[in-house]
């Protein structure tokens, strides 16, 4: 079983925000717009309007991280 | 291999800050498909500290015999040295070293310098690494590993200099010699800058797990009453003098109050000068040495350095430590490396270790040492308002 988190690269984020209008589920923004995002494991039924999210980035710093089980344990 | 094993035995830990077991580091370089280089981290941007740049000035062969031993271990054909540019007397006695190796060593990996600039991150591993192949001494995007992908792609070997310089000598006397001094958990001595208010500040080599009181004597003793003490510089913590007086120079004990060892740099800051004060110097000098990459750190540390300036002031107002807290937070594990970390665990150190003085700054009544002289080295900021 995969766990699936949404993970930012600070480095190309500029902090547009839009990530955060379209999937309040898991993002937030701090004071500077920048977001804030859930590092828990999100469920199957977010899947696509994460997707949706990670095309809707203008500068692509979203990435969907798979971790294993046994990984997330080493 | 053999070095590796040697170096597991004797229970060798790197002395860069991270506090990783070396031998870990040396295998997963090891198992890796391409041919490995060696990257000395000599860039020690941490202004409290200067055991790296006097190991160097003083000791540069053992450092190398580290290097070589490690390039053995690895089977690594090029040892890359990153120096501080401002160390000049360690630079160049890191270039006569060389020049004098490689006319008596002809097989031996080639050795070259990389300059690495007077900055802050220039140290960190990722850093380094980016200044190796790009010029650039700030951590790149991505999420590349040096151990996997470092200088021109190869797996990168990155040890701190004090770290060889223990390698070596446990290839001289070994594990057994190394461990009996220190503790279980990490053995042998170690190289700690002690500055501020004790009557001798220099480098000093005690064992791991000595007491903060016996650092202190060896520098001499303090040369005025004890305000508080910084340990692990600028990503470390503040700790009160009756913390610091029962602490002892190991993992354990400091972080029994909340502290780490970090680069092993030791401030202590007479009770004359205010806390809050060199926090806010110090927040401001982070604030400046950002790499200027990621929003979070970049805005973050801005908006921290300018409320902790008024809080200094005595004009941030009643709500400022609770707002100084919630950025800590909110910045808290959200850079491409590890700065604002180190930042804010200063600052949330110095909100509860001058938690009475910080409550008058912000109930508007600055103590008297606010207006005094900054002590801690902050380069460029001096004491400019």
């Amino acid at each position: 079983m995969k766990e699936l988190r949404l993970r930012v690269d600070p480095v190309f984020c500029d902090g547009h925000g839009i990530c955060a209008e379209l999937l309040p589920e898991l993002i937030r923004l701090d004071d500077w717009g920048y977001p804030i995002i859930s590092g828990e494991p999100f469920p199957a039924s977010l899947l696509d309007k994460v997707r949706r999210t990670i095309t809707a980035c203008p500068v692509l710093a979203l990435r969907i991280e798979r971790l294993d089980q046994k990984q997330k344990a080493s | 291999m053999a070095i590796t094993g040697t170096i597991e035995r004797a229970g060798l830990i790197g002395r860069g800050g991270a506090g990783f077991p070396t031998a870990t580091k040396f295998r997963a370089v090891a198992a890796t498909r391409r041919r490995p280089v060696v990257l000395v981290n000599g860039g020690e941007g941490e202004p409290t500290s200067r055991k790296d740049a006097l190991l160097l000035e003083r000791a540069p062969h053992l450092v190398i015999d580290g290097a070589l031993l490690a390039a053995a271990a690895v089977g690594a054909d090029e040892i890359v040295l990153g120096i501080k540019i401002v160390t000049g007397a360690a630079r160049r006695a890191v270039e006569q070293a060389i020049a004098e190796r490689h006319r008596d060593e002809p097989t031996a990996p080639r050795l070259r310098v990389l300059d690495v600039p007077n900055r802050y991150l220039a140290g960190e591993e990722r850093a380094l690494v980016n200044l190796a192949n790009r010029g650039r001494a700030i951590p790149p995007a991505g999420t590349s590993r040096p151990f996997e992908k470092g200088i021109d792609g190869r797996p990168t070997l990155v040890q701190n200099v004090e770290t060889l310089a223990h390698l070596a000598l446990i290839h001289r006397n070994g594990p057994d010699w190394f461990r009996s001094v220190g503790t279980h958990e990490m053995p042998g001595t170690t190289l700690l800058t002690v500055g501020g208010a004790v009557a001798r500040r220099s480098v000093y080599e005690v064992n791991v797990g000595a007491p903060f009181t016996e650092l202190l004597r060896a520098a001499g003793g303090r040369t005025d009453e004890i305000g508080a003490v910084m340990i692990g510089g600028y990503s470390g913590t503040w700790l009160s003098p009756d913390e610091a007086l029962g602490v002892c120079m190991e993992r354990s004990s400091l972080a029994s109050v909340g502290g780490n060892l970090g680069c092993g740099a030791v401030w202590v800051l007479p009770a004359t000068a205010c806390g809050i004060r060199e926090t806010a110097a110090t927040m401001r000098w982070l604030s400046m040495q950002t790499a200027g990459q990621c929003g979070p750190c970049v805005f973050g540390l801005e908006s921290i350095s300018n409320l902790t300036g008024e809080l200094q002031e005595g004009t941030a107002g009643r709500g400022a430590l609770e707002q100084l807290l919630k950025w800590a937070s909110d910045i808290d594990g959200r850079g491409a490396c590890r700065y604002p970390d180190g930042a804010i665990r200063l600052l949330r150190s110095a909100l509860t270790t001058f938690a009475a003085d910080a409550y008058d700054h912000a109930r508007g009544h600055p103590c008297p040492g606010a207006r005094r002289p900054i002590t801690l080295p902050l380069p460029e900021i001096r004491n400019a308002a």
